[in-house]
């Protein structure tokens, strides 16, 4: 059966709007995404229940009467055994831990990834298939030798040992992703470069970082919602005082002390999933773009 | 302006060798064209001068310094690149001064530099604009005034043409041969085009394989070829070579070459070559006459009338003396 | 023309040697040296003394007097709390393969990870595919189906929990809606407990095995498909006989990635299960994390640990050789 359009133009074919075939398709897919969001929406109107209302309700009524205390509670009263501050410490933990995880790991590893594209030495390429391999090996392997070294240099429960941490682990992925980047970069512009007098900082600073900022928001994006979302490492590398927000939002809904509030817990949840939720939806494409792209090309 | 000075250069790559000792001498001035076919070393060797490949072994030298572990930046060299490439975060006016900055010339020598550069390529107009909203054509204006404001001793080229198409190409070239006339600097100019290589050159260099076939200038390779590759690649159509009794008055131990245009038709008494007519090319200026030998070897005969016989009748050609090269069999290379 | 002198190899690109420095750090002393290391010390009777009464030392910067150490002395060039016992052989390994609770765990970590690469493969390929009809709104579908992958297992567990809560959840409304005898509650049963958390990590992770795909098939020429139709090859054909094998390289890597992934899972189990009820959803990452900070069984942990290398090794060394073993052999 040859179709008769394929010799025609270019684009898609006029299609009846209601055939078999887009109800499938569309009906198949909306059944789908409402699985997914069923969560969310799960989430949501559960935290801004009252308790009584939960409990006599199911978990997928609407609310009757909308009320922000859960919230209020999770953000600043909510307990972690005899600890009552609420979510709030581990928010400013997890920004305190964030902000300089993200920007050291990226440094490091978009100079790391400029040296391996640009500036090939010998053994470079051994070190980096050895760091790649690591990136398939369990933390757990790994998690007690760098108890030690962070102990031996005096880091351990610190936030900067934790800030080392995530600067290792993350130099496998963005490495990766750096290097692909730049070896995409035309080679004659790095020669360009050099023949104009430009060093090894000079190209990077002046050539390559300004070309390549959209790999720059990718791998920023990739490291943001990976550190925030993480739990082993903070609860491994740091003390109770230092816990990032997934620590202490595990101990707050899983703690067994006292009468378990849903509607706190789910608002606690929500406001963890914040942070990577809105770099979700802000950064669209480049957030896909960048987990692809870490991906695919390994 | 300098001249460059190549010694017994080598380069491999692992154990690879890839030049295989390169001598060769290049005056002051002089507008030097390294042709051969892809992956003869031309853009290698090229690089080697700029220092942007590694010297395995052998010495280069601009004027009387050799430059071995020299940056290239400190070498007094310019390079134009075949993808332009220009900095396309940068205008075209920061593309052209980032070396001098590099270099920290005084800003009012740089606008200066950079406004004359502009002025005698005259892209003045497009000072401000981002590489992206320009033309190729405009882009390799960009790409050699960025050389031109360095100042260089000299210029490198490497295949500047090839991303333009023909007209613009064509064009181009007489502007940069405009420009060597101008200027009065050492140039050298990498490209695969012999017809490049034919009208810009003073001194062409043959590579193939990593060795340098034949230096000259354009018109002693068209006429005194050392080998059949260098006979063959310089001039357009290629030189027809004729072996065994195929053309009369040849060795067995030797290649006849003559070339297309060198070739006069006759009649079978007369005859030095005689050959059956495959296909016929229309050029309108001329034409050119596929034919085989009774051998079954191809030649082509450039033929100002197209001759006014159909496919398979035999055409008869002779050529005068002085136009006839005689090449070794074995080894390829002229007998004197 | 004088030979001028070489500068050393060691010194060539020195910027860019010592830009490298960390990444060299990392892959050596990190990766290599911390892999070597754990591996090492897994043929020893490694135990920890317990955290709080080292707290308790560093609290008042007291040195920790070596009676604590049962074994009599503590080493202090070795980290504190660390005690290191004699070589033991394989006896860590005979101990960890006779405990009910690690079989259970690699008994879980096999259930999980095969469901979990069938279902994930299948169904990311699936919504791929129906995304790449040239439907509208496909960026909204998209961004619908990817959003849990933003969120952390932790997050993505405690909702779960919270779904599938016997009491009020799923289950609870379905009898409400008349089925009084409904039962569905994963989280309370140990006999399909996993099943649950397997649920929540579909949930997670399936829209960025989908997003894996949907890259894959915009990577196949559009003349394919074409060819396809004028050959008369129906749609679904085109799909098992020339596309699923052209993108047989998208299919192993994600392969890879998935395999490498599930043997990570801990984060999902901690928040929704904590290994419950009893020790039925217990998994090998949880095992050692209990045994190395909880327990303060060292050699337990890192024999644990080598098992979870091992199994990793098993997927990524075959890979490893079809990707870039066979490259390298055409050159």
């Amino acid at each position: 059966m040859v179709d008769i359009a394929l010799s025609g133009p270019r684009g898609p074919k006029p299609r009846k709007r209601f055939s078999r075939r887009n109800i499938f398709i569309y009906g198949t897919l909306i059944v789908v995404a409402l699985y997914y969001l069923l969560p969310l929406y799960v989430m949501i109107i559960t935290s801004v229940k009252g308790m009584p209302e939960i409990r006599l309700g199911n978990v997928f009524a609407p609310p009757v009467e909308i009320t922000f205390e859960p919230w209020v509670k999770a953000w600043s009263e909510a307990c972690t055994g005899l600890n009552c501050e609420g979510l709030s410490r581990g928010f400013w933990n997890s920004v305190r831990i964030l902000i300089p995880s993200v920007i050291v790991s990226i440094a490091i590893a978009s100079v790391n990834g400029y040296a391996l594209a640009n500036w090939r030495f010998k053994g470079a390429d051994v070190f980096f298939t050895i760091l790649i391999f690591g990136a398939f090996v369990p933390y757990q392997v790994m998690l007690y030798p760098i108890v030690i070294l962070l102990r031996e240099v005096g880091l351990y429960g610190s936030l900067t040992g934790l800030i080392i941490v995530h600067t290792i682990f993350g130099m496998p992925i963005l490495t990766l992703l750096f290097r692909n980047y730049f070896t995409s970069i035309p080679e004659e512009l790095f020669k360009a470069a050099r023949v104009d007098g430009a060093g090894f900082w000079g190209i990077y600073f002046r050539i390559m970082l300004p070309m390549s900022l959209p790999i720059f928001v990718v791998a920023m994006i990739l490291q943001v919602t990976g550190i925030w979302n993480d739990f082993l490492f903070g609860v491994v590398y740091t003390k109770p005082e230092y816990y990032p927000m997934t620590v202490q939002l595990n101990n707050i809904v899983n703690s067994v002390q006292g009468v378990k509030e849903y509607n706190v817990n789910m608002a606690a949840t929500i406001l963890t999933g914040l942070v990577p939720l809105v770099v979700y939806f802000i950064s669209g494409k480049l957030f896909v773009r960048g987990i692809a792209a870490g991906a695919v090309k390994g | 302006m300098a001249s460059v000075t190549i010694r017994e250069l080598k380069k491999a790559y692992g154990t690879t060798q890839v030049m295989h000792g390169v001598d060769l001498d290049i005056n002051d001035g002089e507008f030097v064209v390294f042709v051969g076919p892809s992956g003869c070393g031309k853009s290698t060797l090229l690089r080697m001068i700029a220092g942007l490949e590694e010297i395995t072994d052998g010495t280069v030298a601009i004027g009387d310094s050799v430059v071995n572990d020299v940056a290239p930046s400190k070498r007094g060299v310019a390079m134009v690149f075949q993808t332009y490439a220009l900095y396309p975060h940068m205008t075209v006016y920061k593309n052209m001064s980032f070396g001098l900055k590099q270099a920290k010339t005084p800003a009012d020598e740089i606008d200066r530099r950079v406004k004359a550069a502009a002025e005698v390529l005259q892209i003045t107009d497009y000072l401000s604009r981002s590489p992206r909203n320009l033309s190729g054509g405009q882009r390799q204006r960009v790409a050699i005034g960025r050389a031109i404001v360095r100042d260089p001793e000299v210029f490198l080229f490497d295949e500047p043409l090839s991303n333009l198409d023909a007209g613009l190409r064509v064009q181009t070239r007489l502007e940069i041969a405009r420009l060597h006339e101008r200027l009065g600097s050492t140039m050298i100019y990498v490209t695969h085009d012999q017809v490049e290589a034919m009208t810009l050159a003073d001194k062409i260099v043959v590579l193939r394989d990593g060795r340098v076939e034949q230096v000259g200038s354009p018109i002693h390779l068209y006429e005194q070829p050392d080998n059949t590759f260098v006979a063959q690649f310089i001039g357009s159509p290629k030189m027809n070579f004729f072996e065994g009794s195929d053309i009369v008055g040849n060795a067995s131990t030797d290649i006849t070459g003559i070339r297309p245009e060198h070739l006069r038709e006759t009649d079978a008494a007369n005859a030095m070559v005689s050959g059956k007519l495959e296909l016929i090319e229309q050029l309108g200026e001329y034409a050119l006459v596929h034919l085989t030998t009774s051998s079954g070897a191809e030649f082509i005969a450039k033929m100002e009338h197209p001759p006014s016989v159909g496919k398979g009748d035999t055409l008869h050609f002779n050529a005068s003396q002085q136009l006839i090269h005689k090449f070794d069999k074995q080894s390829g290379q002229r007998r004197t | 023309m004088a030979h001028a002198q070489r500068p050393s190899q060691l010194f060539r690109n020195l910027s860019a040697k010592i830009a490298a420095i960390p990444m060299i750090f990392t892959a050596l002393v990190v990766f290599v040296g911390g892999t070597l290391w754990t591996i090492t010390y897994s043929f020893t009777g490694s135990k920890l003394l317990p955290k709080k009464i080292f707290e308790w030392f560093d609290l008042f910067s007291i040195p920790v007097p070596s009676w604590i150490a049962k074994d009599g002395a503590l080493d202090f060039s070795i980290p504190v709390g660390f005690v290191e016992k004699s070589f033991v052989g394989l006896k860590q390994y005979d101990r960890l393969w006779g405990e009910n609770r690690w079989l259970i765990s690699i008994e879980n970590l096999f259930i999980y990870g095969i469901c979990s690469l069938i279902f994930s493969l299948l169904i990311g390929f699936i919504l791929a595919a129906l995304l790449d009809q040239k439907i509208r709104f496909e960026n909204t579908f998209r961004t619908i189906l990817l959003y849990p992958f933003a969120l952390s297992f932790i997050v993505t567990g405690l909702v779960w929990q919270w779904l599938l809560n016997p009491e009020f959840g799923v289950q609870s409304v379905i009898r409400d809606l008349g089925w009084s005898g409904f039962t569905f509650d994963p989280l309370y049963n140990a006999e399909i407990v996993i099943f649950g958390i397997l649920f929540a990590g579909l949930w997670q992770g399936t829209g960025f095995i989908m997003c894996l795909m949907l890259a894959g098939l915009r990577g196949i020429d559009e003349d394919i498909w074409k060819a396809a139709r004028v050959d008369g090859i129906p749609m679904w054909k085109t799909y098992i006989f020339i596309v699923i094998p052209m993108m047989r390289p998208v299919f192993i890597t994600t392969l890879v990635i998935i395999a490498a992934g599930i043997v990570k899972v801990y984060d999902l189990v901690v928040a929704q299960t904590s290994g419950g009820p009893g020790i039925a959803s217990e998994v090998p990452a949880k095992y050692v994390y209990d045994k190395m900070f909880q327990a303060q069984n060292l050699g337990q942990g890192f024999a644990a640990s080598t098992m979870m290398l091992l199994s990793v090794m098993i997927v990524l060394i075959p890979w490893a050789y079809l990707e870039f073993g066979g490259k390298k052999k055409n050159g």
